[in-house]
């Protein structure tokens, strides 16, 4: 009898089960927030020591804060949430992890099985709402499903374009009991991410590029997600072709590159709009054509060749036609244009006459700026911190005027350190995707620029930096306005600025003391350098830097919505 | 243009609302849509009977195609295929007059069914081409229409 019992497996309820299936993946880093759904899911995370737990102060800053971890490493971010309000506070963050195709998975409770369907207390159905905004989700049902569930949702958000996986969690699935065993590979069928590349598109773009008069390389985010930086780079300077960089790709070629046209689109440079325009041969890799980047689609590009390398055919061909569609990881597809041009020594055309005419285009300075006496100009306070960080730090931001004049004055040389909702646009990004990013990163500088509006949208999570230590510098650039809006209703709305006048600051040097961390006013362009050092240097320390600034300035160049890339606003 | 686009789906709870969440949320055409077990007992065939430029068909195809559930997509009317649907017509028994009733059950396309309150039920298995032809002839005395929508196969 007692052989017998010793002969079976043993059993492990549903929440222990989560538990190794985390461990077993290498999981270290959990970012959440109980509730009644997940308690079983809480009390085992209690009794282990793998597994670190992080507390928000509310569920839409533990998916930022995923994100900015997956986004600074190579690893997954993963999210715990209860059922009801958990979930729904999850959503925004979701939605913005897979507009920005980030890999992260978001574990949601739910009620008991035999009460979904009942609106049960904290009840929502989390899949049905969640299905628009994730690459997958799933619902566990069964407690024999667990393991093979979770090691699927790790598989379907890191894999070909990475994206959010939710999955739902009914809570008497964490009591139930099975054997566990962590599946070491899985398959779907309905789910092949590694794509055949086809040769044939491969040497029609390496004839095209080897004659090739104005040629334009467009890279964005699918570069870093494919760690491809250092190939599309290899590639660029062998064929000397300018690089120009969506927002999302911003690192993926070296910002201080000569051969770098800046960032491109709605506030993009002049030589990068005006390039892009003139082009005969535009080579998109890991890039959408999002209607911020194309403007006007009937007069985009409109001599230009397009080859689009993209690992999710769907976004080929989606907003411009592709001539040549490469459809594969991007990492591969440079490496096969890389063995068909430059191992082969084969030569490009000669480029002189198209480099002097973005030189003549870069001439128009389109970022420049002119930093007065008396106030401290937004865009001077980035370029400050740019030089005196060297390039170097981390720097996530939220989303406004002060997002873009991070992306235009901030040279990024490596990829992932520029962290940002480009996609779905979430003010109150920053602040939790900076904490996400300082765990990836701890002994590196994380800076978050952000406007008075966006911080106050995640604000709370001061509270989890003084938790747990995170010495993040904040670089709030307050210009009394939602800069962004106030713009559009100077330009569009014969500056009738409704409701975008922000009133009742509170003081944030006081609000940060108040959670225990340090606050610096600085109103004085003579202080800006100062400030910023001194902030660097308390090294175990979050600071807050408000910067008074300029209510008055205006992200240049500006193409107005609907308008052509060479009908740009320049001043 | 009107396009048929077969897709196999896993028998996932779920998989139904992906594809037609697909439809509505990036606003694609749906003329009809239909659902039965297929020859695989853990995945159903849908046809979708859609509409647009050859741009939107192809960004439908690419977006089926990357959702989880779906196994398999083709887009049918491209090549040679057989198309039908069934259609019943109710028809209150007063409106038909004999000579009209033996053109009915002449026609080898449709059977005529009789209900117990007197009412005539008209069934109809055609392509939708012809489908639309017949009710157009028997418009006026139609008091419900019922269709299945179209399922189609590939025939070369
Ligand atoms: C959650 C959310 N709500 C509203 C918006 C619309 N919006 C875009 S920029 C912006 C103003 C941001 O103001 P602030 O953070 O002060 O930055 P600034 O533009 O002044 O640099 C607003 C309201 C948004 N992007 N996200």
């Amino acid at each position: 009898m007692k052989q017998n019992i010793d002969n079976k497996q043993e059993l492990f309820t549903g929440a222990e089960i989560f538990v190794k299936c985390l461990e077993a993946e290498g999981i270290d880093l959990v970012f959440g927030y109980p509730g009644g759904a997940v308690l079983h899911i809480y009390d085992e995370l209690h009794k282990q020591n793998s597994v670190t737990h992080i507390l928000v102060r509310h569920e839409q800053g533990a998916v930022h804060a995923a994100e900015g971890f997956a986004k600074s490493s190579n690893k997954p971010g993963v999210v715990l949430v209860t059922s009801g309000p958990g979930a729904t506070n999850a959503i925004t963050g979701i939605a913005d992890a897979y507009m920005d195709s980030v890999p992260i998975v978001v574990f949601t409770g739910q009620v008991r099985t035999a009460l979904i369907g009942n609106d049960a207390f904290q009840e929502v159905d989390t899949v049905g709402i969640t299905r628009p905004c994730v690459k997958h989700n799933f619902m566990i049902t069964d407690v024999k499903d667990m393991a093979n569930t979770i090691k699927k949702a790790f598989y379907v958000a890191s894999t070909g374009r990475p994206g959010p996986v939710v999955v739902d969690i009914p809570k008497d699935i964490t009591e139930d009991k099975c054997e566990f065993v962590y599946p070491e590979k899985v398959s779907m069928r309905s789910y092949n991410p590694s794509v055949q590349i086809n040769d044939k598109d491969i040497d029609l773009a390496v004839e095209k590029i080897l004659k090739a008069k104005k040629p334009v390389i467009y890279a964005g985010g699918g570069v870093i997600n494919s760690n491809a930086s250092d190939e599309l780079t290899k590639l660029a300077k062998y064929l000397n072709f300018p690089v120009t960089n969506t927002l999302m790709g911003l690192g993926c070629f070296p910002g201080s590159d000569p051969q770098f046209l800046q960032m491109l689109g709605m506030h993009g440079s002049y030589e990068a709009n005006m390039a892009m325009h003139d082009c005969d041969l535009l080579i998109a890799v890991g890039a959408r054509f999002d209607d911020r980047i194309t403007g006007r689609l009937d007069k985009f590009s409109p001599n230009a060749t397009v080859v689009h390398i993209d690992v999710d055919p769907s976004s080929i061909s989606k907003n411009i036609k592709a001539h040549i569609p490469i459809n594969g990881d991007v990492k591969d597809c440079i490496n096969k244009i890389i063995k068909k041009t430059m191992d082969k020594k084969l030569k490009p055309m000669n480029l002189d006459s198209w480099w002097e005419q973005i030189n003549e285009w870069r001439k128009k300075d389109s970022f420049k700026y002119i930093q007065e006496k008396d106030i401290i100009k937004p865009q001077y306070v980035v370029d400050r911190l740019y030089e005196i960080t060297k390039g170097d730090a981390f720097i996530t931001s939220d989303v406004g005027q002060h997002q873009m004049w991070a992306a235009q004055l901030y040279k990024f040389n490596k990829p992932k350190r520029w962290i940002n909702s480009g996609g779905l646009g979430t003010m109150g990004f920053g602040l939790p995707s900076a904490m996400g990013v300082q765990f990836a990163n701890p002994d590196s500088l994380v800076c978050c620029i952000t406007g008075e509006a966006s911080i106050q949208m995640c604000i709370q999570e001061l509270s989890t930096c003084l938790q747990y230590g995170l010495p993040i510098k904040i670089i709030n650039l307050n210009n009394r306005y939602m800069g962004m809006v106030r713009q559009w209703q100077e330009f569009f709305y014969e500056k009738r600025y409704a409701m975008s006048y922000m009133d009742a600051l509170p003081d944030f040097v006081k609000l940060t003391e108040s959670y225990g961390h340090v606050g610096y006013k600085v109103e004085n362009p003579n202080d800006v350098d100062s400030a910023i050092i001194e902030a660097i240097n308390k090294k175990d320390k979050l600071v807050f830097l408000d910067f008074i600034t300029d209510p008055n300035e205006n992200v240049f160049p500006m193409i107005a919505t609907g308008a052509a890339h060479n009908k740009m606003i320049l001043s | 243009m009107r396009h048929i686009i077969s897709v196999l789906l896993e028998n996932e709870s779920g998989a139904l609302s992906r594809v037609a969440g697909l439809f509505s949320a990036r606003s694609f055409n749906i003329e009809s849509l239909s659902v039965a077990p297929s020859e695989d007992p853990s995945a159903s065939r849908m046809t979708i009977v859609t509409s647009g430029d050859d741009n939107v068909i192809e960004q439908i195809v690419k977006q089926l195609d990357k959702l989880l559930d779906v196994i398999e997509v083709s887009e049918i009317t491209s090549n040679e295929h057989i198309e039908r649907e069934i259609a019943f017509v109710k028809i209150e028994n007063k409106s038909i007059d004999e000579s009209m009733m033996e053109d009915l059950s002449k026609n080898e396309f449709l059977k005529v069914h009789k209900t117990k309150n007197n009412e005539i039920i008209i069934e109809c298995v055609d392509s939708p081409k012809k489908i639309n032809d017949f009710l157009r002839s028997i418009d006026k005395i139609a008091v419900k229409i019922v269709r299945s929508g179209s399922v189609g196969v590939n025939s070369n």
